[in-house]
């Protein structure tokens, strides 16, 4: 659907060029939701707006389904961004037009009839829950609102792509979720393909089929959203993850007793219901205390992590870590002393 | 010191050629400076149309039309009034000058109340696919109406300024009545009644520029 091969931009501020993409590829495929995460300045907006060319690549390939959007002329590039959706952090309506005007904006540009404006907006208002608030202007409206006719507005010309541009980043926790939970909905019934770019990690926990994490112009791991929770290997994932308000074990706190390992779990999938903790404690001997645990629920799946002290002789350890992980649970010593 | 009717009746023809003079230079000068300043946001760096070229010309022309000192302007413009109204005396005659000094005024006020308009709604529009003339017509010039009804009301107002001045070099109005009663003639009651419907006119022209700005705004 989208592939992004090696692009790179810079941009000259003050006589010297700033790298901001130092050669990135992507592959996002159609009807899934890709989230791009990052630190500030990683670069992960400027990727995002290569897609569509609101920022122009100095190098690479971005192919949108088939066409290499960075050879475009400009006349076929208006086309193809109809059919490419965006919405932004500041939402960006036109404080002159009423909710209903914003939606109308966006089919004018794409050429539609006039008479078949006005049913295609109620259907689109429809949609994001704001039918009651067609003939009100932006300034009337909450951030969530506002972000509802954004998204109406980008879906409007029916597009094959929604780019999100920190789209809950100026919105409360609460407003985030519903936002999230319209996008879902969204990518669910009209099978759009969604990029989302976010320095959340719950946004990305809660809507993100698969993840892309950025540092400093570059992608420095990618894959499964639930691969990268349990196992997150650049610097940047971790610190990200680490702001999450859920954490499975604070080091400072874990108890350090000689001959009692501290190790951390993670189940994912087929192995987060099964008994095996138990099953391990009846088999080996060992003792099993667990400190703390939690199991999230993803989209595609089920992940959990525990963390836990081990008690009884060395064989008897041993053996319980060995049974636990011939069931597929990764397993991190932390602690052993 | 005259009577109260011969006053106004004094009054009346100069006030009516004012108002003339100031419809139409207002008319002509946004005309020519509104398109300007349009060019001049479009082209700048960062613009929608980006041209290094064009915009540094523009600019240019714009900078030298706006030192003349109004008078001057007018002395100078005598050729081009002489070749589009026939004469160089006159209230139409002083059109031509009064057009031209305030057209690059027009150019500038358009420019900044629509450098005004927040760029991510550019933006926005651009990434809906918008051509540049949507952006501008759509975008740009709706969402930057209250200031660009700011900036006439202040473009009115300043004609109104210099139509005065062209009075004086034979334009008519009510600055060629004040010029000529109130200064070669020493009387200071048709001078300072001109200036009153001159301050009234101004007024009334501030008033009703607000309350459209007001409407116009969401």
């Amino acid at each position: 659907m989208i592939e992004i091969k090696n692009v790179v931009k810079t941009f000259n501020s003050g006589g010297k060029g700033l790298e901001a993409l130092k050669g990135i590829s992507l592959h996002i495929k159609p009807g899934e939701i890709f989230g791009i995460i990052g630190l500030s300045g990683a670069g992960k907006s400027t990727l995002l707006r290569t897609i569509n060319r609101l920022g122009e690549p100095d190098s690479g390939e971005i192919r949108l389904g088939g066409t290499d959007v960075t050879k475009l002329a400009p006349v076929e590039l208006r086309n193809l961004r109809k059919k490419v959706g965006m919405i932004f952090q500041h939402f960006n309506l036109l404080s002159s037009r009423t909710v209903s005007g914003n939606v109308a904006f966006a089919l004018e540009v794409g050429k539609w009839p006039k008479r078949d404006i006005p049913r295609r907006v109620a259907e689109m208002l429809e949609l994001v829950g704001l039918s009651d608030k067609a003939d009100s202007y932006p300034s009337e409206l909450s951030g969530g609102q506002k972000q509802r006719v954004g998204i109406a507005r980008a879906l409007a010309n029916k597009p094959s792509v929604l780019l999100s541009d920190e789209a809950t980043s100026a919105l409360d926790p609460k407003t985030t979720q519903s936002i999230l939970a319209l996008l879902e909905d969204i990518n669910r019934k009209m099978g759009i393909t969604v990029v989302l770019v976010t320095h959340e990690m719950g946004v990305i926990r809660q809507i993100c089929h698969r993840v892309a994490v950025l540092e400093a112009g570059r992608v420095v791991e990618q894959g499964r959203v639930r691969d990268i929770f349990m196992k997150p290997r650049s610097r940047t994932a971790r610190e990200l993850l680490s702001h999450l308000p859920r954490m499975s074990y604070d080091a400072d706190k874990l108890p350090k007793e000689p001959g009692k390992p501290v190790v951390s779990f993670s189940f994912n999938g087929g192995t987060a219901d099964q008994p095996i903790i138990s099953r391990a404690i009846k088999t080996t001997g060992a003792e099993i205390n667990i400190l703390s645990g939690e199991i999230d629920n993803l989209p595609a799946s089920k992940v959990g992590s525990l963390t836990v002290q081990l008690s009884g002789t060395q064989e008897e350890i041993a053996g319980a870590l060995s049974y636990i992980r011939s069931q597929n649970v990764e397993t991190e010593v932390i602690w052993n002393g | 010191m005259g009577d109260l009717t011969g006053l106004v009746g004094l009054l009346a023809a100069p006030t009516l050629e004012t108002l003339y003079m100031v419809f139409f230079s207002t008319l002509f000068a946004t005309v020519l400076g509104f398109p300007l300043g349009i060019i001049l946001v479009v082209t700048e760096k960062g613009g929608i149309l980006e041209n290094e070229y064009v915009y540094r010309v523009l600019d240019g022309v714009v900078n030298v039309l706006r030192s003349f000192p109004f008078i001057i302007l007018m002395i100078v413009l005598f050729p081009l009034s002489r070749l589009v109204v026939g004469t160089t005396i006159g209230t139409t005659a002083s059109i031509v000058p009064l057009a031209i000094a305030a057209a690059p005024f027009v150019a500038r006020v358009v420019e900044s109340a629509l450098k005004e308009v927040d760029h991510g709604l550019v933006e926005a529009a651009v990434s809906m696919g918008s051509s540049p003339k949507e952006i501008i017509f759509k975008v740009l010039v709706p969402e930057a109406l209250p200031s660009l009804v700011l900036g006439q009301t202040l473009t009115v107002i300043n004609i109104i300024g210099y139509s005065a001045m062209a009075g004086a070099i034979g334009g008519g109005g009510l600055g060629d009545l004040a010029v000529r009663y109130g200064f070669h003639r020493f009387q200071t009651d048709v001078l300072i009644a001109a200036v009153i419907v001159i301050i009234v006119m101004v007024q009334m022209i501030q008033g009703a520029g607000n309350a459209l700005a007001r409407r116009v705004s969401h």
